[in-house]
């Protein structure tokens, strides 16, 4: 089990590669795009098309977006099972409010409600001091099911308008893509400045790397992890809107698999599940990775089940070089 | 704080440029977005390449529907390319495994839609680029989205099944349960639907003295048969979705020992389905063509390429009741027939 022994083929080599990871996290992530992004462009002569990039991205949005706010919440050592289940009642409520009351009121309504329930769970977790995991396990099966409740087993058409704005599309020259892939990457940029740039995204480091070493240098340890929940929820009323854009109907069987792929794109780009160490950046990395991976293997013609068995073991080798990591740190 | 200070010049300086990044942008909503620069028809070669679309890649009748579409693709001297959702519900799934399809220049497309309205906008985009679209077992809504339907006519397919069950209670007074599917599903909706057409009751009628989602799941079926049975143990008819929903329910009902006095009707005609009719199990089970949905589409995309005809409108694959026990008023096949003529 050692780190050792999964280097063994060329233990002096595979070490310092392991060592050169730890010191820098994207170097990982980076190495592995860059990598599955030549593997497909030998492959598949319509990889490195720009209307496909411009598709991989497209296609990383929803996911995208969530991973931001799962990002934020894994720093500080917590995890969010129920980020896909927001979404989804997310785009039920943004539907049904529209109907009656108009685009606006409906993405009010829906930046609202979805935020709320971010602060249940953050309340949940510092108030009640309850484990992340089972908190929003809790919350992720009974907001599930009240979306289906709300949505009374039906699927909402949503009008080309205002709700289904970020699946605009945007043309730069020869290159065309959503107006949602334009605000993802905006949100990745606001998320990395926060987080790297002010003093509360210190703190979400601080608390998640040591909590009693936070709250002994003066963090008000509970009121930073609160404000991570309340923002991914927030984040994951903007990915519901992003979810529209790219499909305008709201289903309340959609996104069953939101939650884990969001954990998925984090821990494939470097954040550590235990907390305190990564970030956004590595989110991003990560997140393509997974679009890659997706599409160019459809592309190259592979079984789709092939494309969860290379992301499992992309979620393993990551978890393996973030635990060598923390060996050497400690 | 000196630091932060220095660099909250960013954000602005970020900003500035992004507006005059945008300056020189267009936007465009979707539906103006015409064919998005996809090449039509397939790149290079003059191989026809036909993508498959299965709402999951579990599930026999997508198995079947797949090797089904392999052996018609081979016949017709095509390519296939075979995709799947990876739930059921998976919109995301099937509409980024339509745009991958389109971006790998498929000359048609056939898919069994998750939703009939979900993926509507990646269909109009494949059709835009040149892509001839069919629906295979699921119709769209509307339905003119794709260029053609190839389906169980599953309203047609409840009328048979309900009739069927009616008849065989003869004087008894029914009592019906109803093991559905999805909730809002199109084809769960016809087959319920019309079921009671041929039962001959109105929704929300007394005889109807439970209903249950199962998802079409033999595990969930089984659970919701008991819990419903513990209702109402004067049962004496069961609709169910599909097959495994009528074996799950069938457990459920042995259990309590009342398989003498309850008679379930199904729809789908797998192997597993029609043994069980044989066995006893289901007293009469609608069976489905998924291999006709497949040849007659990859058949429509042929013929597309090699001289621009689309097929149109909504194409009946047909469907045949089998049970030993036939019934005055509905034509059936005996298990003989269908275990010759079964999917699966």
């Amino acid at each position: 089990m050692s780190t050792t022994t999964a280097v063994r083929p060329s233990a002096a080599t595979g070490r310092s590669i392991l060592q050169a990871m730890a010191r820098n996290p994207l170097l990982g992530p980076v190495a592995a795009l860059v990598v599955s992004v030549i593997i497909f462009s030998l492959v598949s002569d319509t990889f490195l098309n720009p209307q496909n990039l411009s598709l991989i991205l497209q296609q990383s949005v929803v996911i995208g977006i969530l991973a931001v706010g799962q990002t934020l919440i894994i720093l500080t050592s917590g995890i969010d099972l129920s980020i896909g289940a927001v979404t989804v009642l997310g785009t039920i409520v943004m539907a049904q409010t529209a109907g009656t009351n108009g685009a606006v009121a409906a993405l009010l309504t829906t930046f609202a409600v979805c935020t709320l329930l971010g602060a249940l769970n953050g309340g949940l977790v510092t108030v009640l001091r309850l484990p992340p995991f089972i908190v929003t396990l809790g919350t992720f099966t009974a907001i599930q099911a009240a979306a289906r409740l709300l949505a009374g087993s039906q699927t909402y058409q949503v009008p080309e308008g205002p709700l289904t704005f970020l699946g605009f599309f945007l043309n730069v020259g020869p290159f065309s893509t959503s107006l949602g892939v334009v605000a993802m990457l905006l949100l990745y940029a606001v998320a990395w400045y926060v987080l790297s740039q002010t003093a509360g995204g210190r703190h979400v480091y601080a608390v998640g790397g040591s909590l009693p070493a936070a709250v002994l240098s003066g963090i008000r340890s509970g009121r930073t992890v609160f404000s991570v929940y309340l923002m991914t929820g927030l984040i994951a009323a903007f990915a519901a809107w992003a979810a529209l854009g790219r499909i305008p109907n709201a289903d309340p069987n959609a996104l069953q698999t939101a939650n884990l792929d969001s954990i998925t794109a984090v821990v494939i780009g470097g954040t550590s599940l235990f907390g305190g160490r990564g970030g956004v950046g590595g989110t991003l990395i990560g997140t393509l990775i997974v679009g890659v991976l997706r599409n160019g293997l459809t592309q190259a013609g592979v079984d789709s089940l092939y494309q969860n068995i290379a992301t499992g073991i992309l979620v393993i080798v990551a978890v393996t070089v973030d635990q060598f990591a923390r060996r050497r740190a400690s | 704080m000196r630091s932060i200070r220095k660099t909250s010049l960013r954000p602005a300086a970020l900003a500035g440029s992004l507006l005059f990044v945008l300056a020189a942008c267009s936007i465009t909503a979707p539906s103006e977005e015409a064919s998005g620069g996809g090449e039509t028809g397939a790149g290079g070669d003059d191989t026809v390449t036909i993508g498959l679309i299965t709402k999951t890649d579990s599930n026999p009748f997508f198995v079947t529907m797949r090797e089904e579409a392999q052996t018609a693709a081979d016949e017709a001297g095509a390519e296939l390319i075979a995709l799947a959702g990876a739930f059921d519900g998976d919109n995301e799934g099937q509409v980024a495994a339509i745009e991958n399809l389109v971006s790998q220049g498929v000359d048609g497309i056939m898919i069994t839609p998750n939703s009939s309205s979900g993926i509507l906008a990646a269909i109009e985009q494949a059709r835009s680029a040149g892509v001839l679209v069919v629906a295979l077992d699921t119709a769209t809504d509307p339905e003119d989205a794709v260029d053609a339907t190839f389906a169980t006519d599953n309203f047609a397919a409840g009328v048979a099944q309900g009739t069927w069950v009616r008849a065989a209670l003869g004087d008894e007074e029914p009592q019906l349960i109803m093991l559905d599917g999805t909730p809002g599903g199109t084809v769960d909706t016809f087959r319920h639907d019309g079921f009671l057409e041929g039962f001959g009751i109105e929704e929300g009628d007394p005889a109807i003295v439970g209903a249950e989602d199962t998802n079409g799941d033999q595990t969930r079926a089984q659970t919701a048969m008991e819990n419903l049975l513990q209702r109402a143990p004067d049962t004496n008819a069961v609709y169910t979705i599909n097959e495994p929903a009528a074996a799950g329910g069938y457990a459920a009902i042995q259990a309590r020992g009342l398989e003498d006095q309850i008679t379930i009707g199904s729809v789908d005609g797998s192997c597993t389905g029609v043994a069980d009719v044989a066995a006893g199990v289901i007293g009469a089970t609608v069976m489905q063509f998924p291999a006709r949905m497949v040849q007659q589409g990859t058949e429509a995309i042929v013929q597309f390429v090699e001289d621009g005809t689309r097929p149109s409108g909504f194409v009946d694959t047909g469907s045949v009741l089998i049970t030993d026990q036939p019934v005055d008023g509905v034509d059936s096949e005996n298990t003989a027939w269908g275990a010759e003529n079964c999917w699966g």
